[in-house]
């Protein structure tokens, strides 16, 4: 090697250090900035919409000095940009009041129900992947065939499919009917009580303590909620699988790959398929925070206890606190997800890391 | 007409040489609609939408049935049959006949969030892009900050703040739609800022005002409605989800995001009750995802099949 | 000299919705083991020629010929599965723009090892021997840092160097060379072509240089094939190029600056219909 392109080499690796540095910044203004508007937005919500939130916690009926004297506590006197500061250092220290439903703080509600969630989605994720990624590779593999075709309509209908209609029609054909899944819960009702969860994922749970009727009958509540969910996000990683791939395969470096005498299984999965990770690192990750999101629908139908489930429980009981509590935290790991993502694709692409 | 009348006007049509502005204009529409109608898929959306605006205009034809008032001593619950295509509700209500005027709520919510939202979009993303600097970068950060948000989850909130009802869900909606279109019209703002017709217009003495809104705002407006046109199944779908949790249009409202909700309760022994409803909405909504592709594949040959 | 390649009325069309596309029309030579230079403007079918011998048309395109031939196997009779073992093996090829043509997600070193080891049984450590040999004998100064590095990682004419490393290393009997300097900067391109020319040699290939350059190719080859259109206008040794008879051919020479001569205005290519015709 030439002593010039040592020195580009030198140069790139100092130039790759100050990228690194600015790359974090940015990402620290952007993740700032973000988690500061979802709270505003939430403030703006609970604190500014309605007329008057004192109302609103004790009816129109209560007594002039208990209005003042809970407009007092709740901290209304102060200026709004006061307000507004106070409840920034409570949501920082995950503290978003107290549900009037259950009367607990509505943290402890969120920690209780926030696995049941997370199982839910990542196993839809999963299911969605596996099958979603395969899926897209075919179709652009075989670009206007008839498997390309039916990927095509099995997307556009996940597109356009209201996911709590499917979820119950679902229900209707493979719990009444076919009698292949549990009926909508979590566990039966005879684990409920001889069960004790770890971690709070109950397959998980069942599978270290080697409670393998358990293990099956979470498996068979599980199942639908979590296919269901699986084929939206197949719908979306499918669609975008086929156009990576499509992307990939036009590339000259797969006319290299076959110039080179590889198997065109080869030139996919080891060269097409590698490239495409890449960006389809963001695509699942965008799909699994898109699932957490449509956790409130899902939740609904098959009353799975997560957060969803209990934010459509506290709207229905106008328990705003519980309410904007829920909307916060499914906001911020929906935002994690987002940025996080974003950071991945830097790390996992060889290219970005030049600058 | 002969067939040489037809070839004539086609050469007009696609004449390199357009004589007026009129004809350029047709001659491109022209060109566009040959793609769009090559596209069989696209068709079929377009079809499904015109249906939909017949049902909704002729709802009062076309229903057998009142859509608020059933019987409820003699037909609570009933399959579907000749009388009753789609079966009949908990409340003796037809069912086929809440849906076709449902269709009129459907297209409400739709059209009135486009209203709202994409000049939202267009004036954010046009000044912007027009004014750069600062006011470019704390508007698109603020866009930013609204599109890492969770729509659904964030309407949900707005209207259990505002209240349940179908005109506070299409604010919500709207107030959650509109970062896409402000990043569209940006990008095309910032293709023509520096363009030499802009330039022509500054040094005529034309405000920054009358420049964004006469000459900047027009050419944003074809991708926009393709992006507006590729959302609506999305609206229809939130607005149908927020119906289903009951923070959307309220009974006896024929809505169908609501109806399957009214359904859910008997849905194991009755399911058509809450079927129906989700039919439309999956029909309506793959109509627009169908005519927005073909859209897309017919204004933007750029973007191919991809 | 026994014939190589054998290419006799090779055509090449792409159906397309508004008709056929005719991107090689009738294409017809002979290589033996020598440097046959292919030149012509971009769309003239040179790189179509190249890749229809390759096997490398886009699964569109049909491909026809009375005879298509390489060391007497019918290269369009051969079945699917043939014509890959062939390729990389015996025949090999270089694109142009190694930023493009080399996976940017592999490893050079594994992209290496990658096509020894599809055409031959041999263990992880030769396979990385060999390939650090190969990577010295493409003149790269240190083999064992070079194969570890990602291609975006070096310098245009050392992608090239790997891509001619990666092709070579399985022994091939003829290469074609599309354009394979015509992405580097003049000082490389050079040292690339000296590379290959030395390796060629060394090794009794057979070459088929793709170019639009004629003065490269006129420098750097034994024969030279002008195209237009799809079709070969003039075929010629390289040292008698200067007596070329077609026009186009000449207009080509034209077209060339020459120090000390100033030239105004600049020729512009003439370009006659009948010739393609």
């Amino acid at each position: 090697m030439s002593a010039a392109e040592n020195q580009v080499a030198a140069r790139r690796g100092s130039a790759r250090a100050v990228t690194v540095l600015s790359a974090i910044g940015r990402f620290l203004v952007i993740a700032i900035t973000t988690y500061l508007g979802l709270l505003a937005v939430t403030f703006f919500i609970g604190r500014v919409i309605p007329i008057d939130p004192v109302l609103a916690v004790l009816g129109d009926r209560a007594p002039a000095n208990v209005v003042e004297r809970t407009r007092r506590e709740m901290g209304l006197d102060l200026p709004l940009i006061e307000q507004f500061y106070i409840y920034v250092k409570n949501a920082l220290n995950g503290d978003f009041g107290t549900s009037v439903l259950t009367t607990n703080p509505v943290m402890t509600d969120i920690r209780r129900a926030f696995p049941a969630t997370i199982e839910l989605a990542t196993l839809g994720t999963l299911i969605g992947s596996v099958i979603g990624v395969p899926l897209g590779v075919l179709a652009a593999v075989r670009r206007g065939s008839l498997i390309d075709q039916i990927v095509r309509i099995i997307g556009l209908i996940g597109y356009s499919v209201p996911i709590f209609w499917l979820g119950l029609l679902g229900l209707v054909l493979f719990y009444a009917k076919l009698q292949w899944v549990a009926f909508p819960a979590r566990l039966d009702v005879v684990y409920e009580y001889t069960f004790t969860p770890i971690t709070g994922f109950y397959l998980l749970d069942a599978a270290m303590q080697g409670q393998w009727d358990v293990f099956y009958d979470a498996f068979r509540h599980i199942i639908l909620p979590a296919s269901l969910l699986g084929y939206f996000s197949l719908a979306y990683i499918s669609r975008m699988t086929r156009s990576f791939m499509l992307n990939e395969l036009s590339q000259e470096y797969i006319v290299a790959a076959r110039a080179k005498g590889l198997s065109e299984r080869r030139i996919i999965w080891a060269h097409a398929l590698r490239n495409a990770a890449v960006p389809m690192v963001t695509v699942i990750a965008l799909s699994y925070a898109g699932l957490l999101e449509g956790s409130v629908l899902t939740e609904t139908v098959f009353s799975w206890p997560g957060i969803g489930l209990y934010i459509t429980n506290s709207l229905q009981n106008a328990d705003m606190n519980a309410v904007l509590g829920g909307t916060i935290v499914i906001g911020s790991v929906f935002i994690a997800i987002n940025l996080f993502s974003d950071l991945l694709y830097r790390v996992l692409d060889p290219r970005t890391k030049a600058g | 007409m002969s067939a040489e009348a037809i070839q004539t006007r086609r050469d007009w049509l696609l004449s390199d040489r357009p004589a007026s502005r009129m004809q350029a204009r047709l001659g491109r529409a022209y060109v566009a609609w040959r793609r769009f109608s090559a596209n069989p898929l696209a068709f079929v959306g377009l079809l499904i939408i015109i249906g939909l605006l017949v049902v909704a205009a002729f709802a009062d034809v076309l229903a057998p049935y009142s859509p608020t008032i059933g019987d409820l001593k003699g037909s609570r619950l009933l399959a579907p049959s000749a009388a009753h295509w789609f079966g009949t509700d908990d409340l003796g209500r037809d069912i086929y006949s809440r849906i076709i005027y449902g269709s009129r709520w459907t297209l409400y919510v739709v059209i009135l969030v486009a209203i709202i939202a994409a000049p939202i979009g267009l004036l954010v993303g046009t000044v912007a892009g027009y004014a750069g600097g600062w006011t470019d970068a704390i508007l698109m950060r603020i866009t930013d900050i609204f599109l890492a948000f969770p729509k659904l989850i964030l309407a949900l909130a707005f209207v259990a703040a505002l209240g349940p009802g179908i005109e506070n869900a299409v604010l919500a909606i709207a107030i959650t739609s509109w970062p896409p279109y402000a990043r569209i019209a940006r990008a095309e703002t910032l293709t023509v800022r520096n363009s030499d017709y802009i330039k022509a217009v500054q040094l005529m003495g034309a405000s920054p005002f009358r420049i964004v809104l006469r000459h900047i705002m027009p050419l944003c407006i074809s991708s926009l409605i393709i992006r507006v046109t590729l959302d609506m199944a999305g609206i229809i779908l939130t607005a149908a989800g927020l119906g289903f949790l009951g923070l959307g249009a309220q009974p006896p409202l024929p809505e169908w995001g609501a109806m399957i909700a009214s359904g859910r309760r008997f849905v194991l022994d009755q399911w058509w009750v809450a079927g129906a409803p989700g039919f439309a909405i999956l029909i309506v909504s793959l109509g627009f995802n169908l005519l927005g592709d073909g859209l897309r594949d017919a204004l933007d040959p750029r973007s191919g099949d991809q | 000299m026994s014939a190589l390649l054998e290419v006799d009325d090779l055509r090449v069309n792409f159906p397309t919705r508004t008709g056929l596309v005719q991107a090689v029309r009738g294409v017809s030579f002979s290589l033996g083991r020598e440097r046959l230079g292919i030149v012509g403007e971009s769309g003239s079918g040179k790189s179509q020629t190249g890749r229809a011998i390759m096997g490398l048309t886009p699964p569109q395109a049909e491909v026809t010929a009375k005879k298509l031939a390489f060391d007497g196997i019918d290269l369009l009779a051969a079945p699917a599965r043939q014509r890959r073992a062939l390729r990389g093996k015996r025949i090999a090829m270089i694109l142009q723009d190694p930023k493009y043509s080399l996976d940017p997600v592999m490893s050079i070193g594994r992209q290496i090892v990658e096509t020894l080891r599809t055409h031959e049984k041999v263990g992880k450590a030769e396979a990385r021997d060999r390939a650090l040999a190969m990577l010295e004998a493409v003149q790269i100064r240190d083999p064992a840092r070079v194969f570890d590095l990602h291609p975006h990682e070096v310098s245009g004419g050392m992608g090239q160097r790997a891509m001619i490393a990666m092709m070579l290393i399985a022994g091939p009997e003829m290469m074609i060379a599309d354009e394979p300097t015509s992405a580097l900067d003049v000082t490389v391109q050079l040292d690339v072509l000296g590379i290959l020319d030395k390796l060629v040699s060394e090794r009794g290939m057979g070459l088929i240089f793709i170019s639009h350059d004629l003065r490269l190719v006129s420098s750097f080859c034994d024969r030279v094939i002008v195209m237009y259109a799809g079709k070969v206008v003039e075929q010629l040794k390289a040292s008698e190029l200067r007596d070329a008879q077609h026009p186009y051919t000449r207009g080509l020479l034209n077209c060339m600056p020459r120090i000390g001569f100033e030239r105004h205005p600049l020729p512009v290519l003439d370009r006659k219909p009948e010739w393609a015709a």
